[in-house]
């Protein structure tokens, strides 16, 4: 896989606190069996009106945002329903990285195992970012985001850090195939596996 | 290892191996699927030519698309509905899975049909591509929901790299006020500790107001934990856990009922185990609960009022306070109860057991749901449906003009054709009052099946307390 080692672009200011799964990709996107047309289906309330129509208020129909790579969300972004289709969706609509201060916990799991990059910064960070993203003057704001030394750069020069697990790490800039990795220790688990429904006979339910 | 959480218990007892500090490789008993959230997974098992590698420990059922229209058999005439449930049917035949098919007795919601086949026992890690999978915490299982590349990593290794969480213990006192149920308990705790309140973390639920719930009250406290933020919830098994389990567990002989008793007894944890954070609360403080706006934690008494714009702390707060009464339709500052309702939904994984039923057919008895609304029952799973109907719930509550529906998510998340207009207001006991989740525009009040009730027989957010009581 290529190495994913550093992330430039335009960001676009989303600062909702809570933003759901449901919102970022709603139900009637998900009767799919692959992952095609997710990039359409991205945000859509938050795009489109009832009649299908953009909305002027939505940063992602502005003009200075277009191709936009980074989002910037309010905390616990990407909460409730489990949908990896949520990531998915980002990833086509062209996100490669969304900034946030906190983010769901599946949600995680599902940005990690599908390279897209997730930066927890402080509150206090994000706002910046926010008003660096959302000023009116010229286009967005275009950040630089270093994933080996878990750096921030903004274009007015702030540097900003933020936290990445060692093994998210090696997921976001390698890519891993994490089942051939655990396949790797399979005479491992068919042992355990012995002595788990041996020793507790009742947890084999089927 | 005496001061050891009932939660490090549970991963202990399935870790395989240790991958860092933060990761260990789990051992996963059995994993639940629906039509979906897999079918992603198998596409990739598929192409990369590996196989399931333990049918047996798997099981799939047809729940979020499935219209749930009174009709037999059940047909789904969405063709990309359609798809999805021939597509689940395919990927469980050339894999060797039981699969619950639309027509099957048993069809029903995961979470409603994998306890009540006696497939969630104390002691387990139950996975499922669904967030609800916390549910199983209630009988001392070690349950969360996994997206689809981890549904993926499961199906091929029947493990998963699984993140350690913290660990947070809830202690609730106290006997439950009159008029309130667990629905109310969990709405009102999320409603303390706000929606990422127990993000990270493993939620461990003790008290005495814990231990005298049954078991299907405590599965709506550990299902809607994660509207908490919670990576799982757990209650540790005891007295009223093993009944349940031994009434739905057919399987378990005597011999293998007296080791696995003699196992789950240690599932507590220990006197001296530390937790990374701990609440106490009084039950005394529940009251009925009903949520205002479009998060679980925007909740507030029946009788309460809807929180003032003027009095937020920052303007930030008071923006997305305005944006939540925006969607909802209501006005800063004022009272909740009396808001009127044009529709009621009864079901889902949080609120569609048996007992949620008698509840609301106990107050539907010898009265009408208001002309002005629509009011669905959807039961859980089919062995509810049936069972209700045994019961005679399901004439009482025709009777009293709901519609008795098929099993299936329905209207919890709106993927069939149950879906709310655009403004339709609907008193829902269902789990996430998300912006849209039940339809685009529609406002969805969270409640307890006898609120939702009272909500039906009056046409408006009642306080069930005030209904008038049956004069036999």
């Amino acid at each position: 896989m290529t190495k994913l080692t550093f992330i430039e672009g335009s960001a676009a200011p989303l600062p909702l606190d809570n933003l759901d799964t449901d919102q970022i990709m709603p139900k009637q996107f998900l009767r799919i069996i692959d992952k095609a047309g997710l990039s359409d289906g991205l945000l859509y309330d938050l795009r489109f009106d009832a009649g299908g129509v953009p909305r002027a208020d939505c940063v992602l129909n502005q003009a200075r945002y277009r191709g936009v790579r980074i989002l910037i969300g309010g905390a616990n972004f990407g909460c409730g329903s489990s949908r990896e289709h949520a990531v998915w969706g980002l990833q086509q609509y062209g996100f490669a990285a969304v900034i946030a201060p906190s983010f769901a916990e599946i949600f995680y799991s599902n940005a990690m195992n599908n390279r897209l990059l997730l930066v927890q910064l402080e509150r206090a960070e994000v706002n910046q970012l926010l008003a660096l993203s959302a000023a009116p003057e010229g286009g967005a704001a275009v950040l630089q985001i270093d994933i080996g030394q878990q750096k921030v750069f903004t274009p007015t020069g702030q540097v900003f850090s933020f936290p990445l697990g060692a093994r998210h790490k090696r997921m976001v800039i390698d890519g891993m195939d994490t089942v051939d990795l655990t396949l790797a220790a399979l005479p491992e688990i068919e042992a355990f596996e012995r002595a788990h429904f041996t020793r507790r006979p009742w947890a084999a339910v089927m | 290892m005496s001061n050891r959480t009932l939660y490090q218990k549970l991963v202990d007892s399935h870790t395989v191996s240790s991958i860092d500090e933060q990761n260990v490789l789990l051992y996963v008993d059995l994993h639940l699927m629906n039509e979906y959230t897999s079918p992603q997974a198998f596409a990739a098992l598929e192409a990369k030519q590996r196989p399931v590698r333990r049918p047996r420990q798997q099981l799939a059922v047809v729940s979020h698309i499935i219209p749930t229209h009174a009709e037999t058999p059940r047909v789904i005439r969405d063709a990309a509905s359609l798809l999805q449930a021939d597509n689940l049917a395919r990927n469980c035949r050339r894999a060797g899975i039981r699969l619950l098919a639309a027509n099957d007795p048993l069809q029903g919601i995961e979470h409603i049909v994998a306890p009540e086949l006696g497939l969630i026992r104390p002691g387990m890690v139950v996975l499922c591509g669904d967030s609800h999978t916390t549910t199983y915490g209630a009988l001392g299982a070690l349950g969360f929901g996994i997206g689809t590349s981890e549904v993926e990593h499961v199906l091929a290794t029947q493990t998963l790299v699984y993140r350690l969480a913290k660990t947070m213990r809830i202690v609730i006192d106290g006997d439950l006020p009159f008029g309130t149920a667990s629905k109310d308990l969990i709405l009102w705790v999320i409603s303390r500790i706000g929606a990422q309140g127990a993000r990270g973390y493993a939620v461990e639920f003790s008290g005495s107001t814990i231990a005298t719930l049954s078991a299907e009250a405590r599965m709506t406290i550990c299902n809607m934990t994660v509207e908490a933020g919670a990576r799982a919830a757990l209650i540790a098994p005891d007295a009223t856990t093993f009944d349940y389990v031994r009434r739905h567990a057919g399987s378990l002989d005597d011999a293998a009922w007296g080791t696995a008793l003699a196992d789950w007894r240690e599932l507590v944890s220990d006197r001296d185990a530390a937790f990374d954070a701990e609440y106490r609360f009084e039950a005394r403080e529940i009251a009925p609960f009903v949520t205002w706006g479009t998060s679980p934690d925007q909740a507030i008494a029946v009788d309460a009022a809807v929180p003032d714009e003027a009095a937020q702390a920052t303007p930030e707060a008071a923006a997305a306070l305005r944006r939540a009464l925006d969607y909802m339709g209501l006005a800063s500052d004022r009272p909740l109860a009396g808001t009127p309702v044009g529709r009621v939904f009864i079901g889902s994984c949080t609120n569609g057991r048996i007992e949620d039923l008698r509840i609301v057919a106990a107050l539907a008895r010898g009265r009408r749901v208001a002309p002005q609304v629509r009011a669905m029952v959807v039961p859980g799973s089919g062995s509810v449906r049936r069972q209700a109907e045994a019961e005679g719930l399901a004439a009482i509550l025709t009777e009293a003009g709901f519609e008795w529906r098929e099993p299936g998510c329905s209207m919890c998340l709106a993927m069939n054709d149950d879906v709310l207009a655009d403004g339709e207001r609907c008193a829902s006991t269902t789990n996430r009052n998300f912006e849209g989740r039940q339809g685009r525009g529609g406002r969805t009040h969270l409640m307890s099946p006898a609120m939702a009730a009272a909500a039906a027989l009056t046409g408006r957010i009642t306080d069930v307390r005030t209904l008038e009581p049956h004069h036999d």
